[in-house]
């Protein structure tokens, strides 16, 4: 590592907002060395050893928090989960004594889910250890965020200039916002598509296309990224029924068959399959979905190296080079 | 009983009266005695030169919560009316969302009587609309009347029942006190944090739009139109509901109309950064909503500035954006933060300032005081219209420290506060 140089990234990673175009292109380029530890025998490199890692999750997630799991094994930290249900408060302790307390024990680094927007930045402000967000209530989910447009990349090459549609439930989503503001940077057009219900009135004003019709998003897009739709969402009255939400805005192959193009089709899961996107969608030829998974490893281990003073063009020596 | 006090020498400002002159004010018997140039000092009147400073009648804030009952740990009474004293106010009236509400003649009673065992700026009992705010049935407002209230509301919450509205708006006529509301349809705004709008988008924070507040505030307007009755609306945020009480006073309507200071100065730009110093109820606006409120001010529409003091407890605040409690302390900042930020800037000129900080509150509530006229009340403030200063809330007399204004630069500082005769803030 180049001692000389200043983190690419700053203390941490709280949103891809304000995220310039070369900080992201920064963790999606050293993303693309740590694949390959993933498809080693013994996927273990020595890249994190000595630093201590909390996972601390206030809300239920199995995803993220085994892919940042994992993210840090294989570059050998020292792990702890935290998990605890319910909103700000666990056992009647506020989220700035559990910061503290935290920082009492001389950890490195945290990844947090909180159900309250800022929370991760509130965390961050307040205590001297790295601090990724993994979702804090509707305001940013970063890591998804990177590995969804690391997928695109994959597949369509550099973003810039390409077209994605994200579909579903805008308003309660932070997978969305995330993407929004990572692709723009990035130099991608941006649309979403949903029922007004669950599109923010200032969608348009954040620089994205609005759709309320999916056959036109389809018309539109290079590439859609199909959110779940919460069984909340019916109970909260926000769409009338799943089955409808299904006849209008439902991901089937007959509407994709209109579109001039091949879509790529991803998902940040977990999927409500006949809901937001039919079977033969999610997993026909164009669905990227477990490719996200697979990338969600990579980009977070990207993410923990860089926080930790990695420098990109040193990630392939750091991993030690390519094991074949 | 207060000794005579000569206020020699200040800038007297009392639009009441039309007055703005370089003159000498003499209190005496708890009472304005004269007011005019060249009053010979009596041997026992305490003198206190106010060369370079400006004499209004006592300022009155109509809206303030001082958390006692129930929430001493936020502010009790006597610190509140500390802390109004510090802040130049003479006056203020106390809502009635504490816990337990004053809903009832003792617990107006309970509050009229530590207002005056803290000796410092008067404060006035507000009841209850509805028996334990809960918008279902009147409180015992004749009763709470008699026992001190200078008006109802449910403050906190809003009257969401027009009919529970319309009885309060008719039965209130009676005692000659306005009904005030807080207009919110809790059913637009009841999971909103901030403003609705492309900041509220961006934060991820749920929003309370315009609309909320303003459906709500025609409401009360027609009910008002229809019963003949005060209706006093409290912290107005809206350009569009700034226009509707516009129109309702050219038609008639009776309706006073209140502006805070944070309205008058800042938007919801300020939360930026998820401050939660900057959460409260209305929430801050945009840059129109804001310029709104300072023309509604100017012209009239809007006819007193009233902080909404809202003590929290600084650990309150301290959590999330979604977590943290709404409301800002504002009385010990209003007068300086106006002077700079309003006065200064052109959108009122001094004189009017004293009118919506002190004249017409008075009228509104039908308080004593808001004028220096010979045999009102001898309620003075003093205040000195260049000094510089910085905000520090660590200085507060106020036991809470919840302000969007600290560190803040501020031009004009309360100098003395004179109730009854007697000085209880500075000298």
């Amino acid at each position: 590592m180049n001692p000389t140089t200043t983190a690419p990234l700053g203390k941490d990673l709280v949103g891809l907002e304000h995220m310039s175009s070369a900080q992201l292109k920064a963790i999606l380029d050293t993303a693309e060395p740590f694949k390959e530890i993933s498809e080693r025998r013994i996927k273990k490199v020595p890249v994190l050893r000595g630093k201590t890692i909390v996972n601390l999750f206030f809300e239920a997630s199995t995803r993220t928090r085994i892919s940042f799991e994992f993210a840090e094994k294989r570059l050998s930290a020292d792990t702890v989960n935290i998990s605890s249900m319910g909103s700000s408060v666990v056992k009647g302790e506020t989220l700035v004594d559990t910061a503290r307390n935290l920082e009492a024990m001389r950890i490195d680094m945290v990844v947090m889910r909180h159900g309250a927007s800022g929370a991760a930045q509130f965390l961050a402000d307040r205590i001297p250890s790295n601090v990724i967000n993994a979702g804090d209530g509707r305001h940013e989910h970063p890591t998804q965020g990177l590995l969804d447009i690391l997928t695109i990349r994959d597949h369509l090459g550099d973003v810039e200039g390409l077209k994605v549609c994200i579909v579903g439930d805008i308003l309660h989503s932070r997978v969305a916002r995330s993407n929004i503001h990572g692709l723009l940077a990035l130099g991608a057009e941006v649309a979403v598509c949903g029922p007004p219900t669950l599109l923010p009135l200032a969608t348009a004003e954040l620089g994205v296309e609005v759709f309320t019709h999916i056959e036109d998003a389809i018309q539109w897009a290079d590439a859609l990224n199909v959110l779940r739709l919460q069984l909340e969402r019916m109970e909260g009255g926000y769409v009338p029924s799943l089955r409808e939400y299904n006849r209008i805005w439902g991901v089937t192959n007959a509407r994709l068959e209109a579109a001039p193009r091949d879509l790529l089709i991803l998902h940040p899961g977990p999927m409500n399959r006949g809901v937001e996107i039919d079977s033969d969608v999610a997993d026909g030829p164009h669905s990227v979905i477990l490719n996200q998974v697979t990338n969600g490893v990579a980009v977070r281990m990207a993410v923990l190296y860089l926080l930790a003073g990695g420098q990109p063009e040193s990630a392939e020596a750091a991993k030690g080079g390519s094991e074949a | 009983m207060s000794g005579k006090v000569l206020l020699r020498g200040g800038r007297v400002v009392d639009p009441s009266q039309s007055l703005d002159a370089t003159l000498d004010v003499l209190l005496a018997q708890e009472k304005v005695a004269t007011v005019a140039a060249g009053i010979d000092a009596a041997e026992d009147a305490r003198v206190i030169d106010c060369t370079g400073l400006v004499v209004t009648p006592g300022l009155i804030d109509v809206h303030v919560h001082l958390r006692e009952p129930g929430e001493e740990h936020k502010e009790t009474i006597a610190t509140g009316a500390a802390s109004a004293a510090a802040g130049g106010f003479t006056a203020v009236c106390a809502m009635p969302n504490t816990d337990p509400p004053i809903d009832d003649p003792a617990a107006v009673g309970f509050v009229a009587a530590e207002g005056r065992r803290a000796g410092a700026a008067r404060v006035y009992p507000v009841g209850c609309i509805s028996v334990g705010r809960a918008g279902i049935r009147m409180a015992l407002v004749g009763e709470m009347v008699q026992a001190g209230a200078v008006a109802i509301t449910d403050d906190g919450n809003p009257v969401m029942d027009s009919g529970l509205m319309r009885l309060a708006l008719e039965y209130a006529q009676t005692f000659g006190i306005p009904v005030a509301d807080h207009p919110e349809d809790l059913g637009l705004s009841i999971a909103g944090h901030m403003n609705e709008g492309l900041i509220s988008t961006r934060l991820g924070l749920p929003g309370k739009p315009n609309a909320a507040e303003d459906i709500h505030i025609v409401r009360d307007l027609l009910l008002a139109e229809l019963t003949g009755g005060h209706i006093h609306l409290q912290h107005v945020s809206t350009r569009f509901g700034v226009d509707a009480i516009r129109q309702a006073k050219a038609r008639g309507v009776h309706v006073t109309a209140e502006a805070s200071p944070h309205h008058l100065v800042l938007t919801h730009e300020a939360v930026e950064g998820y401050r939660t110093e900057a959460k409260m109820n209305p929430p801050l606006r945009s840059p129109e909503d804001m310029e709104a409120v300072r023309a509604g001010l100017a012209d009239g529409s809007l006819d007193t500035i009233a902080t909404d003091h809202a003590p929290h407890h600084y650990d309150e605040k301290e959590a999330a954006f979604a977590d943290a409690p709404n409301g800002i302390v504002g009385l010990e900042t209003a007068l300086g933060v106006i002077l700079t930020r309003v006065v200064k800037e052109g959108v009122i000129d001094l004189p009017t300032m004293v009118d919506r900080m002190s004249c017409a509150p008075a009228r509104a509530f039908r308080l004593p005081g808001g004028t220096l006229a010979v045999g009102s009340p001898a309620d003075v403030t003093v205040f000195d219209p260049n000094e510089r200063w910085t905000v520090d809330a660590t200085k507060f007399r106020s036991k809470s420290r919840n302000t969007p204004f600290g560190g803040w630069e501020l031009e004009g500082r309360p100098r003395l506060t004179v109730v009854g005769g007697r000085v209880v803030f500075g000298g």
